[in-house]
């Protein structure tokens, strides 16, 4: 079964919101220990960076906006294995090291358009290994990150009220509502 | 007499004494004690987990999405707490801890068995899938029609008025479809299917020469007033405790009515050790308590026991019980409690995309779906295996979390995942186990809970005429997708392990003989006429159908059996 067909799944049948589904992909089966290191100041504007080029300011804000470098330290902190921590903390200097050698500099450094050539060659990197990856294969740290990014982004109130559309009590369902292109999603199903 | 008692009835509490005494306050808990108040009995209800008001225990059913730290995800150490609810899908941050965690109540797998409790007043009321369906003859005359294991001793014409008492009550929403195989009842106006899953219903029922029925769920959602509560908003939150009793827990319907009888007295943190009987009388006396905060034990009297703390619990308590008579426990004179352990085994499905309907959307979080009721061994329909199957499923636009494969990063992808995605369905099937007596639970002595008590040995899986049923399941969904004009069409079968399906029953059947069957066609024990047990434990077969609704009718209908024969001086 592919990730896709999971959310299908579990956002289907149960009547659950996508939210807790295996979209988590690297979720929290960790059983030995409350909590992992923290990352310091520096790694997390380096990830607000990082997700900032991943979900950037347009019409509406981007992920700096929403905190995602502190968001991602938080859950990889509660949320991940061992392994997975690590993978994800040596992630922010691969990513770096990945920059230096396609732009001859920093991340941090470089331009928003090298910054994004440089996500979009990761991204690609990323998606081909997981073609590939057998289960017991360790998780690729940018998978890991644009995950991050788009859950922390479309689940805080910026992403879901602005971003997208968000209804507290909706009060009544309509399965025939007329939609536009451009008309937002809503945030929760 | 301990004063954490809820609702006391101060006079009856007293003497530690009362009618009846109800263990479990589950869906059938619920409802033994609503039936039995009404009737003017002073009732106990006893309850192994803590106390779980209405509204105001409902924690995070107010907090906005955002407000939960890890969005929904599970922390490593509620993981570590609960490791086997990690196998699946209860475990979010919401309702993780609702569960029964697995340090304070273990069990052995002999076999792989997924064992969803909650420990807290209202069971799995409050956490269930609130689908809602009558069984037919088809149904309750099964088992005599294939030979397998005994017959029901009731059929449908026994159980309808209870359905029509129960449904009036809870309030169950659906549509009338006139199917003998799924028999209608008295319904609040049903949730709508949504524009694409209409048309699929409509072209499976040309497809199929009008033998395929798509509907809406039946869901014990109130879409109407209801006394006392406000209907369904959709918000698609249940698991947290609906903030505006939505849909029936024992919370938000059974315990309000029975608590204003002034009859009842609930008593949380209270694990039912065994039911008391006198060899003399041939009947119970009541029941010993362990209290679960004290570990001091208690003792409870009363003239009738309703046994509803779940199939499995409800088994373990008879096991428990009697044992200077019986060394198996109170009912196992026949050699069936604690056999025959069934489930409805699914996590097999199919999903595809729809396309068109660019121009059309949603509005409202639906707790619900489609339900394509049964057709295999039906109406001349033969197949390689018995029974049959049906499917729940929905149709809807993908969010921000699918995948868009040919996006990277950047505003691009953002602007992609402002909008919703295509159309996608999918549907998982739910398919009757057969009871098969060496499928059975066990007491494992050698291992003891937090309380010290002896733990429970699950020791059943599917068999052939299961796994011949899955094949199916998943090649007729794929054609009537395909038929239904479904693209990319991918299947799943991520087998089965018992218990999944939340569905256990069997472990204390109803039938018409003492030596083949624990309990009579009234629900009482055979071996101790006033000890009722009438949740998932009395079930005789499966059906394909989701059970809650039929444990609230037997329950109805045995409460007022019991008060029938408690008046003629016979229990």
């Amino acid at each position: 079964m592919n990730r896709r067909d999971a959310l299908s799944r579990v956002g289907l049948l149960m009547g659950a919101t996508v939210i807790g589904s295996e979209f988590f992909l690297s979720g929290c089966k960790n059983t030995d220990k409350k909590g992992g290191s923290e990352l310091s100041k520096d790694d997390i504007a380096f990830l607000d960076e990082v997700g900032e080029t991943i979900i950037p300011t347009t019409s509406t804000p981007g992920a700096k906006s929403v905190g995602i470098g502190a968001f991602m330290n938080m859950m990889v902190k509660d949320c991940y294995t061992d392994e997975n921590q690590k993978i994800f903390t040596e992630g922010i200097g691969k990513l770096d090291e990945a920059s230096k050698k396609k732009n001859s500099k920093s991340f941090l450094d470089s331009t928003p358009e090298q910054r994004t050539a440089l996500l979009n060659d990761l991204d690609a990197e990323q998606k081909a290994y997981y073609k590939s990856k057998k289960k017991e294969d360790p998780e690729h740290y940018f998978k890991l990150m644009k995950q991050l990014t788009l859950l922390g982004y479309f689940t805080s109130e910026t992403g879901a009220t602005k971003t997208l559309r968000y209804i507290e009590t909706p009060g009544h369902y309509d399965g025939n509502l007329p939609y536009k292109k451009g008309d937002k999603a809503w945030a929760t199903s | 007499m301990p004063g954490d008692s809820t609702y006391v009835n101060n006079k009856a509490a007293a003497k530690n004494t009362y009618d009846a005494i109800v263990v479990g306050s589950g869906i059938s808990g619920g409802w033994a004690a609503k039936e039995l108040t009404e009737k003017g009995l002073k009732v106990l209800m006893l309850e192994r987990g803590h106390n779980y008001e209405h509204i105001k225990d409902y924690k995070t059913a107010p907090k906005k999405p955002w407000e939960f730290e890890h969005r929904g995800r599970v922390t490593e150490e509620q993981a570590k707490k609960n490791p086997k609810m990690m196998r699946t899908w209860g475990a979010t941050e919401a309702v993780i801890d609702a569960w029964a965690n697995d340090e304070d109540a273990p069990y052995t797998e002999i076999k792989p068995f997924w064992w969803w409790r909650s420990y807290r007043l209202g069971g799995r009321s409050t956490l269930w899938g609130r689908q809602s369906y009558r069984w037919s003859d088809f149904d309750f005359a099964a088992n005599a029609k294939d030979g397998i294991a005994i017959d029901w001793p009731i059929r449908y014409n026994d159980l309808a008025p209870w359905y029509d008492h129960v449904e009036k009550f809870a309030g169950i929403s659906g549509s009338l479809e006139g199917l003998p195989h799924l028999p209608d009842g008295q319904f609040l106006p049903p949730m709508p299917l949504n524009i694409v899953e209409i048309d699929v219903a409509d072209r499976l029922k040309k497809h199929y020469n009008n033998q395929r029925h798509m509907i809406i769920g039946r869901a014990a959602h109130i879409t109407a007033p209801h006394p006392g509560r406000t209907q369904c908003q959709f918000r698609n939150r249940c698991w947290e405790g609906c903030l505006f009793g939505g849909y029936f827990s024992t919370q938000s319907s059974t315990l309000p009515a029975a608590v204003l009888t002034g009859n009842l007295t609930v008593r949380p943190d209270s694990i039912v050790t065994k039911v008391l009987y006198d060899k003399n009388t041939k009947k119970a006396t009541g029941v010993e308590v362990l209290d679960a905060a004290t570990n001091k034990t208690y003792t409870f009297n009363s003239k009738i026991v309703f046994l509803c703390a779940s199939a499995l619990n409800s088994a373990w308590v008879l096991m428990n019980s009697a044992t200077d008579i019986w060394p198996e426990g109170l009912g196992s004179s026949s050699g069936e409690l604690g056999h025959n352990v069934m489930d409805h085994h699914y996590n097999i499905g199919a999903s595809g995309d729809i396309e068109g309907y660019d121009d059309k959307y949603v509005y409202g979080r639906r707790a619900n779906g489609f339900y394509i009721t049964r057709f295999a061994n039906l109406y001349g329909d033969k197949r390689n295996y018995l029974r049959g199957f049906g499917y729940q499923g929905g149709a809807s636009r993908e969010g921000w979390s699918r995948d868009v494969a040919e996006m990277g990063v950047g505003a691009p992808l953002k602007e992609a995942l402002t909008e919703p995605g295509g159309w996608r369905i999918g549907a998982t099937g739910f398919g009757e186990i057969l009871p098969y007596h060496e499928n059975k639970i066990t007491l494992d002595k050698t291992k003891k809970d937090k309380w010290g008590l002896p733990i429970l040995a699950m020791d059943a899986e599917l068999k052939q005429n299961e796994l011949e049923m899955r094949k199916d399941i998943v090649s007729e969904l794929k054609a009537m997708f395909e038929a239904a004009g479904v693209k990319n069409i991918s299947t799943w079968d991520n087998g089965h392990a018992m218990g999944h399906g939340i569905h256990e029953m069997g472990t204390a059947r109803m039938g018409k003989d003492p030596k083949t069957s624990v309990l009579n066609a009234h629900n009482q024990v055979w071996d101790a006429p006033n000890v009722f047990v009438t949740d998932g434990a009395c079930m005789t077969s499966a059906a394909c159908q989701n059970p809650s609704l039929t444990y609230m009718a037997l329950t109805a209908r045995a409460a007022d059996y019991a008060v029938a024969e408690l008046k003629k001086g016979n229990i």
